[in-house]
């Protein structure tokens, strides 16, 4: 069990370190920048602190009208919430696009009416779907942070008179100081590095991020040079977003806390009600259209006929789903299972080895990409490899959710059960089967189950990779969206997203089956 | 004042307790009882966080159903979170005068004064964090003091303190409830508190509230319900 901590704990920093190596050594030969670099950072910037500035602020009184009002179908609502993360970004797009897009119900009714119409491509398309992604994301992290507020406290406010703007100021500003800066470098760093929607909502080369040049350098001007100048870039940009970042904050968003609902006697007047039923019902409104768009315009496609050479894209998907799930849980395990050992010894060593499990935060997917490209390109082609490559990248895209998940949990059983492991002298894998197994499976294959949807649903790492024919589902419908066949687009986005959410149940129920604890 | 249950229902979820009882003005009333019998849940409606399925809950002559939590004429300590953490400990105090911050000099004045009351002069500036578990309890008492509301209720805030501190705060209360006049009950599952301070005492289990009695009396020959809990 040990050793294969360490072989993963090495495997996870050859990856990590090799592939900023391979990529600055590639990039620094370079003295001059690639055209246009300048507006390219400037453009992934801007657009990351604008999407992760309007999700904060649209979630923040979100989460206060959740926090404080129970109603039928409010713990679906907080459910829900947690299903955006989990959704294929390409199918976001195609939903984002069916509201607000050219020829989306929005404009086609602003036509009708007479009304001038807008352009949803370049930097307004991109933040919305971005805020689209983020938004639930945010709003159940800052509601974590309200129930975590002990009810009685709102109880002393209200017996002690203190009206909705003295409870501000008293409970929720320093809730907010606390979780705010890190829920905004979280979004700050998922945007920076998104692929999907930049390349299909950008708009030309003005509305370009890093990723999406990345890309652009590997996959149609094959000038590695390139490639590996933006990528140290943005490395650069990712690990300032991350100094700051709070790792175990990530968690909260999509695992299964319970939320608690606060009475507010501060709030109890019609004008709170209005404005907590209006932010609901603004929020609904925002996030729902657009995935109902997806599925009643891919429902007909699923049974008339959906586009040839899907099947096989679907077992492709699912091989790379679950093999990248199956990685994530044995790697995750072992790496979580040492560095909780030398934690228990308390060793320093243990805590600089910590680090590594978190780098892929700091490399992008495209990062790490491109640098196994480089060192593959060397010795074979890497577009032969692109499935393999694909599973390895998001699964450890996928590692620090994982350890995130996993961490506290082994502290815990490590709390409960290893003194009368000791006493009872079990050792090595008996000790892990007995005494911590039991209560680590439910955040272990809960992080399994995420990886397996991300990667079902991943469209980067696949789309630097793969060979024209032989692509993934979301590779499949890209093509389809890229020369306008949209109902077969969107008959494969059902596919798609039936596929990711029932794998994510299947693995997620494993962790739950039968679980007495 | 006098607190008086009339044909009172209360319902959380599936629990519910039934009350029809007086607890009398000027005295410290305990209510002892198994946990989860619903002395806490009583209390809450006295406050005015839990609302009467039927019935009224009156303090002294006024019916209370439709006051709001801050206007009632009480104010109560509970087990835990009894202070706000951003705050420090003559700002926490400094609440039961009025919701500002920013105290004239009158109120600092009123504030050392409470704090000088329950032996923490001079500990203003500390934040809780750095106080022990007995300190917090004193803040919390002299916030309570503070508002000078004539009906004070206790729900077993004390109850995480070892004997010594715990008796050393039931004497701080009740030498404060015969300087100030004040209305007590005190939820507790220890018979010794109420045999160390109450006057009186009342039983709550099974969903009902049985009348208050003379304390030394109730523990020499405790009725069924009593016996019961006590083993």
């Amino acid at each position: 069990m040990r050793l294969l901590g360490w072989l993963a704990l090495a495997l996870l920093a050859t990856l990590g370190i090799g592939s900023i190596a391979a990529v600055a050594t590639r990039g620094s030969s370079v003295v001059e920048l690639p055209a246009g670099f300048w507006s390219v950072l400037r453009f992934t910037i801007l657009q990351a602190a604008l999407s992760s500035a309007l999700s904060v602020a649209c979630a923040v009184p979100l989460a206060r009208a959740l926090a404080r009002r129970n109603f039928v179908g409010r713990n679906l609502l907080v459910a829900a919430l947690g299903a955006p993360f989990l959704l294929p970004s390409l199918v976001a797009v195609m939903g984002v696009l069916a509201i607000y897009g050219r020829s989306g119900s929005i404009q086609t009714f602003l036509v009708w009416v007479g009304m001038p119409t807008f352009n949803i491509y370049g930097l307004s398309g991109i933040v919305l779907t971005h805020v689209f992604f983020n938004l639930p994301l945010v709003t159940r992290l800052i509601l974590q942070g309200w129930s975590d507020i002990p009810g009685v406290q709102f109880r002393l406010s209200a017996q002690l008179g203190l009206r909705a703007g003295d409870i501000f100021r008293v409970l929720e500003w320093p809730m907010l100081k606390r979780i705010v800066p890190g829920a905004l470098l979280l979004v700050f760093l998922l945007c920076s590095t998104s692929f999907a929607v930049v390349l299909t909502m950008g708009g030309g080369p003005k509305s370009t991020t890093l990723e999406v040049a990345i890309y652009q350098a590997l996959r149609f001007d094959f000038d590695l040079a390139a490639a590996a100048t933006l990528a140290v870039m943005q490395v650069l940009v990712c690990s300032v977003a991350l100094a700051s970042v709070a790792l175990t904050q990530g968690n909260v968003a999509f695992g299964k806390t319970r939320f608690a609902v606060q009475e507010r006697w501060d709030a109890k007047s019609n004008r709170h009600i209005l404005a907590d039923l209006s932010c609901m019902v603004l929020a609904v409104l925002f996030l729902l259209p657009p995935i109902l768009a997806v599925c009643t315009r891919g429902l007909l496609p699923i049974f008339s006929g959906l586009p040839a050479g899907v099947w096989q894209a679907a077992l492709r998907s699912v091989c790379v789903a679950f093999s990248a799930s199956a990685i994530t849980l044995i790697i995750g395990l072992a790496t979580a299972n040492l560095l909780d050992e030398l934690r228990g010894a308390n060793s320093r060593f243990g805590k600089v080895l910590g680090v590594i499990g978190f780098l892929p935060i700091a490399i992008s997917p495209f990062v790490l990409g491109t640098g196994l490209f480089i060192l593959i390109n060397a010795i074979a082609d890497p577009f032969a490899l692109a499935l393999p490559l694909t599973t390895i990248i998001n699964a450890s895209f996928c590692m620090p959710l994982a350890l995130s998940a996993l961490l506290p949990a082994f502290a815990k059983a490590r709390e409960r059960n290893f003194r009368l492991a000791q006493a009872l002298n079990l050792q090595g894998w008996t000790r892990f089967r007995i005494a911590i197994w039991p209560e680590i499976r439910r955040p272990a294959l809960f992080s399994a189950a995420i990886a397996a949807a991300l990667s079902m649903g991943d469209f980067g790492t696949v789309a630097l990779f793969a060979p024209p024919d032989g692509g993934t589902l979301p590779l499949l419908m890209q093509r389809l969206m890229a020369s306008y066949q949209m109902d077969e687009a969107a008959g494969v986005a059902v596919l798609l997203v039936a596929l990711s959410f029932g794998l994510f149940w299947l693995i997620d129920r494993g962790g739950r089956f039968g679980n007495q604890i | 004042m006098e607190i008086r249950f009339d044909k009172t229902t209360l319902q959380l979820g599936l629990f519910r307790i039934d009350a029809d009882v007086r607890f009398p003005a000027g005295k410290i009333t305990a209510l002892i009882g198994p946990s989860g019998s619903g002395k806490s849940t009583l209390l809450a409606a006295i406050a005015g966080f839990v609302v009467p399925k039927s019935g009224s809950i009156s303090i002294g002559s006024r019916e209370m159903n439709a006051i709001a939590p801050g206007l009632r004429p009480v104010t109560m300590v509970f087990q835990e979170h009894n202070l706000f953490p951003h705050l420090d400990v003559s700002q926490n105090v400094g609440l039961g005068l009025r919701p500002s911050l920013k105290p004239s000099k009158a109120e600092i004045a009123a504030i050392d004064a409470a704090l000088d009351r329950v032996g923490l002069l001079g500990m203003g500036g500390r934040m809780p964090a750095n106080l022990s578990g007995g300190q917090i309890g004193r803040v919390a008492l002299a916030r309570a003091l503070l508002r000078k509301r004539p009906v004070l209720l206790l729900d077993e805030p004390f109850a995480a303190l070892g004997p010594a501190l715990r008796h050393d705060m039931l004497d701080l209360v009740a030498e404060v409830q015969t300087e100030d006049a004040l209305t007590v009950l005190l939820v507790t599952h220890l018979p010794d508190d109420a045999k160390r301070i109450a006057a009186l005492t009342a039983v709550v289990s099974d969903g009902l509230v049985s009348d208050p009695v003379a304390t030394g009396r109730l523990f020499l020959d405790p009725p069924n319900s009593l016996s019961e809990y006590l083993g």
